[in-house]
């Protein structure tokens, strides 16, 4: 009985949750459970609070939870205020909007001190080089950049496309258990978005969990969420399967926060 | 007049963090404090040095006592006024008749300090590929690979050798580019300069070794006054590397130094330098105060002169590798990391002067400034009349850790003809948080993302040191910070 109640527990719970930057409320009372081998998509307006949704729970310091918690395998990210390193190491992975340009830093060396960290942390011992850049090589073709890049500084002079899919290439290496994707497809074209859902895609399984976050229901067309959330202005309005994105989509956010034609949909 | 005394291990400091620190146990011939033309001679007597050589430190001496006492003030440092008698200017460990006539005559202890730096001088533990020249505070101790050096011709060895043996060549380039009335800290290291390191690689050699010299300060109260002087005849190539380390100490110590480099026709000489003192404690206490002239002069038609240095130690460092570019297409180069933390102060950069016709200056220079510590950059671009179709880039970052520190960029810009070319880059930087949390989410902690962060910023300067000194560098650079980040 106790081995079921572990293997129920929910790898996320987040039990309305409040965030702040400042002065000003992002997230007013967010309530998410993810599960191992779910894809969850979370759609909304600019400016809804879907980024500060993945900032907050990879760590991001210039947030401040209010209230709320946020369990991940059943600790408590917020109250334990556990630093970003500690939460990646323990397998929570952001892939970034906007990925940052670290001059000077080869990509290289950033993938292999991830690496290095992530399995001292697990016990594991450090790879020898040559294991290790067959590991990076399978990742580069993996989201087919160029092999020059991972000589060069990270991200530093990449276009928007190679950028989204360097953070690609880090999920498949880093190979974290829940991957929040905070608007990968944005900036991408047609071929990229492919690739990039491709990655996606293999990565997926039913020891990972992916809170995919996306303005467009475009990347929806290649990977298909079990469940999509619409979170306008700091909260979830509505929640429900694949055919929810198609829905907004077609009707618009205004939709969603009309509460009129919100109740209408609801009893027709 | 001379004593003799052994020192004791105990330096009475606790400071983790400069593994350096320690003390050699060996017995010192010292010289009584204090400066004045007795000692000037009495130096020169030590080291059995021909009257051309006495004169010529007299010549200095008495110009040194015109300047007042008066140490230069324009740059941004501050410091206690330092008092030039009470001070020994002479030290030497001891050894039995003339010193050691080759490495099997050197102290075991000796070597024995020197390899716990990290610097074997025996034949079978030596560097590969650096030849080694050990100066302990005030005289060269031992010099590695000389077999090889001979035989390509290349002559290093020390100052005090070459004074003895190659008396020509060193009478016609001691003080041709820093001549002794150069500066007050110049004009003094060319009264009592006690030794350093002396190179001369013929025409058309290609030195087959990188050439080091290995500086340490062990005395206590003594100040350190080393003389390089580097000559690369037509066609030729040398590569010097030089490291300095220091026990920790309450007080502080003077270092200063003279370093002449000069190429002539098609030669080039590469100098990196690594330069660890004793900073002081975190509090500020004690330190080496570096004060140091080099310079080089790019004589030569197509001649090259390239300065790379990793300033980390020194509670205070003054220093300005400079280029002369005298001859027609010459080229100048300054690589430099100055890192500053606790109550480090430095005051660094180059000068570029253009005299030959399309002549090439580089300029990079990256500060990085922690704890209370204040970094200057200073450098001096100037296109003479002559220098037609002159050309230098120069480019000054700053990168700020905490808000209680400082850095500055000075330059100077002279330019007296019409056709030349300058371009000025300068940033001013913090670590920024979106980099820090980009590389923590990926596992990294805070203080290694730091130091990634700190590395990469570095890397253009990084990559023009010598393959032996980039990975010493970059853990200096982590030595250095600790405390400051994380």
């Amino acid at each position: 009985m106790i081995d079921r109640m572990q293997t129920d527990r929910p790898l996320l719970e987040i039990r309305d949750l409040h965030v702040a930057v400042g002065e000003t409320e992002i997230l007013r009372g967010v309530d998410l459970t993810v599960r191992l081998g779910e894809v969850h998509a979370i759609m909304g307006p600019n400016g809804s609070g879907k980024s500060t949704l993945a900032g907050v729970l990879a760590g991001r310091p210039e947030f401040t939870v209010t209230s709320g918690d946020a369990l991940y395998q059943g600790e408590n990210l917020l109250t334990l205020a556990m630093p970003p390193e500690n939460r990646a190491r323990d397998g929570i992975f952001l892939a970034f909007q906007y990925p940052v340009e670290l001059p000077g830093v080869r990509t290289w060396q950033f993938l292999k001190a991830a690496v290095d960290a992530l399995r001292e942390h697990r016990g594991q011992k450090q790879l020898s080089i040559r294991e290790f850049d067959s590991l990076v090589e399978e990742a580069r073709q993996l989201v087919e950049i160029e092999p020059g890049l991972i000589k060069r500084s990270v991200n530093e002079g990449f276009s928007g496309g190679e950028k989204k899919r360097n953070e690609i290439l880090q999920l498949a290496l880093l190979d974290p258990t829940l991957a929040l994707l905070d608007e990968t497809d944005s900036g991408l074209d047609i071929d990229a978005l492919r690739i990039v859902a491709n990655g996606i895609n293999q990565f997926r399984g039913p020891s990972k969990a992916i809170v995919l976050v996306t303005h467009y229901q475009r990347i929806l067309n290649y990977i298909t969420p079990d469940y999509v959330h619409v979170l306008v202005d700091g909260r979830i309005v509505r929640s429900g399967g694949k055919e929810l994105a198609l829905e907004l989509e077609e009707k618009g956010y205004d939709w969603v926060r009309d509460p009129t034609a919100a109740g209408a949909e609801v009893t027709a | 007049m001379s004593s003799q005394k052994v020192i004791s291990r105990q330096t009475g400091l606790e400071d983790t963090q400069y593994k350096w620190g320690f003390e050699f146990d060996i017995e010192s011939d010292v010289i009584p404090k204090g400066l004045n033309e007795d000692i000037v001679r009495l130096i020169s007597s030590k080291k059995g040095e021909p009257d051309w050589m006495l004169e010529w430190r007299l010549k200095a001496y008495r110009h040194w006592t015109k300047l007042g006492l008066e140490e230069p003030e324009w740059a941004n440092i501050h410091h206690a006024p330092i008092d030039f008698q009470d001070m020994i200017y002479y030290a030497a460990p001891k050894s039995k008749g003339d010193g050691p006539k080759s490495l099997d005559e050197v102290d075991p202890e000796l070597i024995e300090s020197f390899n716990k730096l990290g610097i074997p001088l025996e034949e079978q533990k030596k560097l590969s590929g650096v030849a080694v020249d050990a100066i302990l505070d005030s005289v060269s101790v031992a010099t590695t690979y000389q077999d090889m050096l001979e035989k390509a011709g290349v002559i290093f060895c020390s100052m005090s050798e070459a004074i003895k043996n190659h008396p020509d060549i060193v009478q016609k380039y001691l003080g041709s580019v820093v001549p002794y009335s150069d500066n007050f800290y110049a004009t003094l290291n060319s009264a009592v300069f006690s030794d350093g390191s002396f190179c001369y690689v013929p025409p058309g050699v290609r030195c087959p070794v990188e050439l080091m010299t290995y500086f340490r300060i062990n005395e206590v109260d003594t100040g350190q006054f080393e003389r390089t002087l580097i000559i690369a005849d037509e066609g030729s190539y040398v590569s010097y590397l030089e490291g300095c380390t220091a026990p920790m100490r309450k007080t502080h110590q003077l270092h200063a130094a003279v370093v002449e480099l000069v190429a002539l026709d098609n030669a080039e000489i590469k100098y990196s330098t690594l330069q660890n003192w004793y900073p002081g404690d975190k509090n500020g206490e004690g330190g080496v105060y570096n004060f140091v002239t080099k310079r080089g002069k790019a004589a030569g038609v197509n001649s090259k002169i390239s300065w790379a240095q990793v300033e980390t130690g020194s509670a205070i460092t003054w220093k300005y590798p400079s280029v002369i570019l005298q001859g027609d297409n010459s080229v100048g180069e300054f690589y430099s990391v100055a890192l500053v933390n606790n109550f480090q102060q430095a005051d660094t950069g180059t000068k570029m002067t253009h005299l030959g016709k399309n002549t090439r200056s580089t300029i990079i220079a990256k500060g990085i400034s922690a704890g209370h510590a204040e970094n200057t950059y200073r450098g001096q671009v100037k296109i003479m009349p002559s220098a037609t179709g002159a050309r230098n880039f120069t480019q000054c970052d700053s990168l700020l850790i905490g808000d209680q520190c400082g850095a500055h960029t000075v330059p100077y810009i002279e330019v007296r003809n019409p056709t030349a070319q300058l371009e000025h880059e300068a940033s001013t930087s913090k670590v920024s948080d979106d980099e820090l949390f980009y590389i923590q989410q990926r596992g990294i902690s805070n203080e290694d993302a730091h130091y990634m962060i700190i590395n990469g910023f570095c890397r253009g300067i990084f990559k023009e040191l010598p393959f032996e000194f980039a990975a010493e560098a970059s853990q200096l650079l982590r030595v250095s910070l600790e405390g400051a980040v994380g």
